[in-house]
């Protein structure tokens, strides 16, 4: 049996169903990160004092990723624009640029944390590690998440260009979505976090 | 009409996009070093960083030019995500609490 509306839209949605999906899915994710974001200002607010993001954690790191997944994400729509004018070459260039930025973000978001472990700071110090913990960690989990699928994309999943390349340049548009929605996040983590 | 000349314009949006994010990253890295007290810095990072989101949702994400079943939905989740955030008020306006704290 054949998936229907891969490719074209469904008549009553005006949407191929993946996207409509993807969006449903998104918005659950912004109740889980909103459940997060209103743990922190509950445990902000009863504290009677919290420090300020930038006196104990690694501004400069955490603005270079802050850069470096705002380039993920160009070149995340990139790949997605390469493919709607039939360059699959380009495709693959942005695509692994994608992938490979999100390696960097991790690389760099794991120095961070190791040299909050040397000091010996964990979720368990006081409410301020365990909120940046379990944000940063699972905006982490996130980013691993995304990486799996758009390496997917990349390697053998790209094979489906050959056949239906309309439904491929489709997944690479909701992939697209997903990985755009973490840099949204990661968008609001970094002031909360580190700056304020 | 020329589908590939339509997607060239939209490259050029993008990376205008991504220009602008970059500045706007700047801009909020820049205030932060201003020390402003807590409400105003609060209040600054997060206009910059709605600015920043909406450049995001609405050009990469195509929220710009999309179906009627999205926004009505992502309304939905907006009407749900700003009870969250009222969830921490809620709490400073409980009256059991407040009267027995010595």
């Amino acid at each position: 049996m054949e998936i229907p509306y891969t490719v074209d839209a469904r008549p009553d949605t005006g949407l191929y169903n993946a996207k409509l999906g993807i969006w449903l899915f998104l918005a659950s994710e912004v109740m889980l990160f909103g459940a997060l974001f209103t743990s922190y200002i509950l445990l902000r607010v009863g504290a009677p004092v919290w420090p300020r993001g930038s006196e104990i954690l690694n501004v400069p790191l955490a603005t270079i990723n802050t850069v470096v997944l705002i380039s993920s994400s160009i070149t995340m729509v990139m790949s997605w624009a390469s493919l709607k004018m039939k360059d699959f070459k380009k495709y693959r260039v942005f695509m692994g640029l994608t992938f490979l930025l999100g390696v960097a973000f991790l690389v760099i978001k794991s120095f961070e944390y190791g040299a909050k472990f040397e000091h010996h700071l964990f979720p368990s110090n006081n409410t301020f590690f365990a909120i940046y913990f379990t944000l940063t960690g699972l905006h982490g989990l996130h980013v691993i998440g995304g990486m799996i699928v758009n390496a997917y994309f990349w390697g053998p999943g790209s094979r489906m260009w050959k056949t239906d390349p309309e439904r491929f340049t489709n997944r690479v548009e909701v992939a697209g979505l997903y990985w755009h929605f973490v840099d949204l996040v990661w968008i609001f983590l970094f002031p909360v976090l580190y700056l304020l | 009409m020329d589908h590939s000349f339509e997607i060239r314009k939209h490259v050029r949006t993008y990376i205008a996009v991504f220009v602008a994010l970059l500045a706007l990253t700047i801009v909020t890295v820049a205030i932060s070093y201003l020390h402003l007290e807590v409400r105003a810095a609060v209040t600054v990072a997060l206009i910059v960083a709605v600015i920043k989101g909406g450049l995001v949702a609405a050009y990469f994400m195509h929220l710009i030019s999309e179906k009627k079943i999205i926004y009505a939905s992502l309304l939905l989740t907006i009407v749900f995500f700003a009870a969250l955030m009222w969830l921490p008020i809620f709490t400073t306006s409980d009256p059991i609490m407040y009267n027995n704290v010595p």
